[in-house]
C-alpha cells in the first residue's frame, strides 16, 4: 500500500511534467530540452519565495508558478521562435543549448550546492487510514495532478483556445489560415506546459525535500520517455504513461532490492524497447511518410 | 581544365600537404621546449576534441544521424584502452571495493593496442546499439541514443568488477603525448577525406540528403547508416582513450551530457559536415573553454577587486551555442572544405576559384 | 518496329494495395514487353505513382505479384524486395518532384547510382597504394559518369551543385542518374511536368534515344497527351484504382471509358 501510494505519487509527477513535452512536440514536434529546467525553476522559485524571503506558502506557490511559466516563454520566444522554418534539428540543438544555459546559470545564480526545503507542519502530520500511516502530502501530490489534468482537458475540448491548440498539432498551415494566431497559441502551450511543470516541480521540491540546479535533469528525460510512452502528442496518454513509469520504478525495485543501483536506466531501457517495438506509443496516432 | 594543369596542381597540393605537415611536426618538436606543461596539455586537448568532432561530424553532418551518445562510446573507450594498460598489480591495488574481474585481472597490451581495441569496442557497441535505434529518424535517434550513454554511465557505476564503480580508475599513464595525439589526427583527417573523396563518400551524403531516392538508386540505407555511426563511434572510442590517457583518471561522472554537449559545439560550430569546419571547431572550443576560466577567477585590476564567478563559463558557452544555431546556422565553414586552390586564390596567384570547394 | 508482341519484362498479374481499408489500386494486371515504351496515364488521383511504388518496392502490395525480367532473361518474382534489391535486378526510376542529391555535384549524383553495381569495398578506398583494382574501378566509375553526363548533355554542369541546375537539365540529370545503376528497364514519373511546348516536343525523341541507345524497356506516367501519344507504342489508362483500358494510342484516344474518366460523364454523352 505504502508502495502503491508513492509510485501513484512520482508517477502523477512524472505525468504533470510530461504533459510540457507532449503538447510542445505535438505542436512543434520539438522535444523541448528545457522543459525539465522550468521544472527546477518552479522548485526553486518556491523554495526562496517561502524560504528565504518567508512568504505564506501560497503566495510562494502563486510565484513560483508565475515565475516558471515568464521562463517558458521567453524560452519559446527567443530561442525557439526564430528557428519556426529551421530543419527540425536546429531548434533541437537550440533546446539543448537552453537547457545546458538554464543549468549553468542557476548554479552561478542559486549556487550550486544542494539546499533542504523545510517542508511545512501541516503537509507531513501523518495520519493514520487503519493500519497504514500518510502524510496528507502524499495524497495531495496525485489529486493535485489529476485536478490539473482533469481542468487541461475540460479546456483542451471545451473552449476555444483548445481547440486552436489541437487544430494546430493538426495542421499547423491550415490553422494559420484560418486566422488563429498560431504564435499566440504555441505561446499559450507552452505557459500552460510550464505552469504545470512548476507545480510538479513545487511538489517534487515538497516531497524530496531539497532543490539543486541539475535536479531538472532525470525527471526531465524520465518524463519525456513518459510522454513517448503514452504517445506523443496526447495529454490523457502523458499521464497514463508517467504513471506507468512511476509504477515501474517503484514496484520494481519494491520487489528487487539488488537493482536499486540501476533505478535510472529503467526509464531509458523502456524508452528503447517503445521506440522499438510501438513507436507511437499507447494512444498516438500514426504518421507515415510521404514518399 | 587541361590534365597538364590538373597534374601540375595535384603536384603542388601534395607539396604543399607535406609542407604543412612538417611544419606541424616542427611545431609538436619544440611545442614542449617553449611552453609550459598547462600550455601543451591544451594543445594535446585540441587535438583529442578534433577527433571527438570529426568523428560525431561522420555520424552527424555527413551521415545526417543526430546521436546525443557520444560520451558514452567516449567511456568505452576510455576503460577499454585504461584496463588494457594498467599492470595486474596495479589493478589490484585500485580494485579494493569490488576486486577485479579475473578475466580482465591479467589482460595487459601497449598503449597502441589498447588505443585500437578501444576502437573496436565503441565500434562494436556503437554497431550493436545502432541496429535496433536506427530504424529511428531524428530527434527520437538523438534521445534513444542520449538513454544508451544514460544506461552506459549507470551500468558503470554498477559493473564494480569490471570499471570500479564510482571510484573510478586512477593513474593511467600519460601515454598521450603530443605526437600521439596528432599523430593520430592525421590518420583520422587522412582516413575521413579518404572516404569523403571516395564514392563511398557520395553515398553516405546521397542518404543522408534523400533516403528515398538513395535507396531507389539501389543503395541499402539502413546498412549504410549503420556502418557509418560505426566508424563515428570507432572515432569517439579513440578520442576517450585518448583522454583517458591525457588526464590520467576517468569515472563515471567524466561522461555526462554535457561531455557531448561540448563536441555537438564543435561541430555545429565548426559546420555540419565540413571536416575543415570540426577542426576549427575543436580549436576554438577547446581555447575559448579554458579561456572563459578568466571569469570563474578572481580578477584584480589595479585597486578593484573582482569575485570569481564559478560555473560562468559554461553560461557564457551555452549562450554561445544558441547563438550560434539561431544566427549563423551554417556554422563558420558551412558544408565547405579547405583547399589549396582556395588558399592560393586568397593570394592572387592562382586563378580564383569559388571559395572553397564542396567535397 | 512492333514491340508489343515480345517476351515480357515487367508484369503485374492481379496486384492490389489498400491503405486503411480504402482501394488505391485494385487487380491491375499488365504487362510491358521487352523493348517497348509504354504509359500509364489516367486522371490526377488514379493511383499511377502509387502502382510505380509498388514496382519499385516502396509499397507492399495487398496482393497479387510483380515479376519482372532483367538482362540475364530469367523471370523473377519482385513483390516484397526492398527498393534497393529490386534496383540491382534492374529497374531503375524517376520521381514525379525531381529527388536528386541537391548538395551533391552532377558528377557525384551520378557517381551515387553506380555504387550499385560497385564491387569495391569502402576501406579500400581508404588506403592509398593497395587494392589497386579498387582504386581502378573509382577511376573507371568517374570515367563513365562523366560520358553519361556528356551523353545526355549536361558536361557544362558536370561539377555543379545538383540543386542549382535549371529545371530541364534536373529532369534529365534525374535520368543520369537512373542509367548510371546500369538499368534494363526505366520507370518514368511525369518526364515532361513543368516543360513548355518546345521542351516537351524533344522530350519525344530523348526518350526514343534512350531506349535505343540504352537497350532499355521503358514504362512512363505522364499527363501531357502529346507526349503519351507521340512517343507510347502501348498505354494503359488507370482510373481510380482500376484498368479502364489498354491498347496502342490510337484506340485509346478513341476509347469513350476514357474519355469519360478524364472529362466527366456529361461531356462524354454529350
Amino acid at each position: 500500500m505504502q508502495n502503491f501510494i508513492s509510485a501513484l505519487g512520482l508517477g502523477s509527477l512524472y505525468g504533470l511534467i510530461a504533459i510540457g513535452y507532449t503538447m510542445v512536440y505535438g505542436i512543434l514536434r520539438l522535444i523541448n530540452f528545457a522543459h525539465g529546467d522550468i521544472f527546477m525553476l518552479g522548485a526553486y522559485f518556491v523554495f526562496f519565495a517561502t524560504i528565504q524571503y518567508k512568504l505564506p506558502w501560497a503566495l510562494g506557490v502563486v510565484i513560483a508558478v508565475a515565475g516558471a511559466t515568464l521562463c517558458g516563454l521567453l524560452v519559446d520566444r527567443i530561442a525557439y521562435r526564430p528557428l519556426r522554418d529551421a530543419p527540425r534539428i536546429s531548434a533541437l540543438i537550440s533546446a539543448i543549448g537552453v537547457s545546458f544555459f538554464i543549468e549553468n546559470l542557476s548554479v552561478v545564480v542559486f549556487k550550486g550546492m544542494p539546499r533542504q526545503v523545510l517542508q511545512p507542519d501541516f503537509l507531513t502530520r501523518p495520519i493514520s487510514l487503519g493500519d497504514v500511516k500518510l502524510i496528507p502530502l502524499s495524497i495531495m501530490v496525485p489529486v493535485i495532478s489529476f485536478a490539473l489534468v482533469a481542468a487541461l482537458l475540460w479546456m483542451l475540448y471545451r473552449t476555444k483556445p483548445g481547440l486552436a491548440m489541437r487544430s494546430i498539432s493538426h495542421d499547423i498551415e491550415t490553422t494559420r489560415l484560418m486566422g488563429v494566431s498560431v504564435d499566440k497559441i504555441i505561446a499559450l502551450t507552452f505557459a500552460i506546459g510550464s505552469a504545470l511543470a512548476a507545480v510538479a516541480g513545487i511538489m517534487w521540491a515538497l516531497r524530496y525535500p531539497k532543490v539543486e540546479p541539475y535536479m531538472g535533469i532525470t525527471p526531465g528525460f524520465k518524463a519525456f520517455i513518459a510522454a513517448v510512452f503514452g504517445g506523443i502528442g496526447s495529454v490523457p496518454g502523458a499521464m497514463l504513461g508517467g504513471l506507468a513509469l512511476g509504477f515501474i520504478e517503484i514496484m520494481s525495485i519494491a520487489f528487487f532490492p539488488t537493482l536499486s543501483g540501476y533505478r535510472d536506466a529503467f526509464a531509458f531501457v523502456l524508452l528503447i524497447i517503445i521506440l522499438l517495438v510501438k513507436p507511437t506509443g499507447l494512444m498516438g496516432e500514426r504518421l507515415e511518410d510521404k514518399i | 581544365m587541361s590534365g597538364m594543369t590538373d597534374k601540375k596542381n595535384a603536384f603542388r597540393d601534395n607539396t604543399m600537404t607535406l609542407l604543412a605537415i612538417a611544419a606541424l611536426a616542427v611545431f609538436l618538436w619544440q611545442a614542449p621546449r617553449i611552453l609550459d606543461g598547462y600550455k601543451v596539455r591544451i594543445i594535446n586537448l585540441i587535438a583529442i576534441n578534433a577527433i571527438l568532432g570529426l568523428s560525431l561530424n561522420f555520424i552527424y553532418g555527413i551521415g545526417g544521424m543526430f546521436s546525443l551518445g557520444h560520451a558514452g562510446f567516449m567511456a568505452i573507450g576510455a576503460y577499454v584502452s585504461a584496463i588494457l594498460i594498467l599492470t595486474p598489480e596495479q589493478k589490484i591495488a585500485m580494485w579494493f571495493l569490488d576486486p577485479i574481474a579475473p578475466w580482465l585481472l591479467n589482460l595487459h597490451a601497449p598503449f597502441l593496442v589498447s588505443l585500437l581495441a578501444a576502437g573496436f569496442f565503441a565500434a562494436f557497441f556503437g554497431w550493436l546499439i545502432s541496429l535496433p535505434v536506427l530504424r529511428l529518424g531524428g530527434d527520437y535517434l538523438g534521445i534513444a541514443t542520449l538513454g544508451f550513454s544514460e544506461i552506459l554511465r549507470v551500468l558503470i557505476m554498477n559493473l564494480t568488477p569490471i570499471t570500479n564503480g564510482s571510484l573510478g580508475i586512477k593513474g593511467i599513464p600519460a601515454h598521450t603525448s603530443l605526437w600521439m595525439s596528432y599523430g593520430i589526427l592525421v590518420a583520422v583527417v587522412f582516413g575521413t577525406v579518404r572516404i569523403m573523396n571516395s564514392n563511398f563518400g557520395n553515398v553516405l551524403k546521397a542518404v543522408r540528403d534523400d533516403e528515398v531516392a538513395a535507396k531507389t538508386m539501389g543503395i541499402d540505407t539502413f546498412r549504410t547508416r549503420v556502418l557509418a555511426f560505426s566508424i563515428g563511434c570507432f572515432g569517439g572510442g579513440i578520442g576517450g582513450a585518448l583522454m583517458g590517457n591525457l588526464i590520467t583518471t576517468i569515472g563515471p561522472t567524466m561522461f555526462t551530457i554535457a561531455q557531448t554537449y561540448s563536441i555537438l559545439m564543435i561541430v555545429v560550430i565548426g559546420g555540419l559536415g565540413s571536416i575543415t569546419g570540426s577542426i576549427i571547431g575543436a580549436v576554438l572550443v577547446t581555447t575559448m573553454l579554458e579561456w572563459l576560466r578568466f571569469v570563474e577567477n578572481p580578477l584584480t585590476i589595479g585597486s578593484l577587486n573582482i569575485p570569481g564567478i564559478p560555473g560562468m563559463r559554461m553560461v557564457i558557452f551555452s549562450v554561445l551555442l544558441i547563438a550560434v544555431i539561431i544566427f549563423r546556422r551554417e556554422g563558420i565553414m558551412g558544408m565547405r572544405e579547405f583547399s589549396w586552390n582556395w588558399f592560393f586564390s586568397l593570394f592572387g596567384s592562382s586563378k580564383p576559384t569559388k571559395g572553397g570547394e564542396r567535397v | 518496329m512492333n514491340v508489343t508482341s515480345g517476351a515480357p519484362a515487367l508484369s503485374l498479374q492481379s496486384v492490389s494495395i489498400t491503405f486503411g481499408g480504402l482501394a488505391a489500386v485494385s487487380d491491375v494486371t499488365m504487362s510491358v514487353p521487352k523493348g517497348a515504351i509504354a504509359g500509364l496515364i489516367g486522371p490526377n488521383g488514379a493511383g499511377k505513382t502509387t502502382v510505380f511504388n509498388i514496382i519499385t518496392g516502396f509499397y507492399k502490395p495487398t496482393s497479387g505479384r510483380v515479376e519482372f525480367s532483367g538482362a540475364d532473361g530469367g523471370v523473377a518474382r519482385i513483390t516484397g524486395l526492398p527498393p534497393h534489391k529490386i534496383c540491382e535486378t534492374g529497374l531503375a526510376r524517376t520521381f514525379q518532384n525531381i529527388r536528386l542529391f541537391g548538395n551533391e555535384t552532377a558528377i557525384q549524383n551520378v557517381m551515387v547510382g553506380a555504387y550499385v553495381r560497385q564491387k569495391g569495398r569502402w576501406w579500400m578506398n581508404m588506403i592509398p597504394f593497395a587494392f589497386s583494382s579498387s582504386h581502378n574501378e573509382e577511376r573507371e566509375i568517374r570515367h563513365t559518369a562523366t560520358a553519361l553526363l556528356e551523353r545526355l548533355g549536361l558536361e557544362k554542369y558536370m561539377d555543379a551543385t545538383a540543386s542549382s541546375l535549371p529545371y530541364g537539365a534536373q529532369r534529365r540529370l534525374e535520368i543520369a542518374r537512373a542509367l548510371a545503376t546500369k538499368p534494363s528497364f526505366l520507370l518514368l514519373d511525369e518526364p515532361a511536368a513543368g516543360m513548355n511546348p518546345q521542351e516537351s516536343a524533344e522530350l519525344l525523341g530523348f526518350i526514343r534515344r534512350l531506349r535505343d541507345e540504352f537497350d532499355l524497356s521503358i514504362l512512363l506516367i505522364e499527363h501531357d497527351m502529346k507526349v503519351v501519344m507521340g512517343v507510347c507504342e502501348h498505354i494503359w489508362v488507370l482510373d481510380q484504382g482500376m484498368l479502364i483500358a489498354n491498347g496502342e494510342p490510337e484506340e485509346i484516344r478513341k476509347n469513350p471509358k476514357v474519355i469519360e474518366a478524364y472529362l466527366g460523364k456529361e461531356t462524354a454523352h454529350a
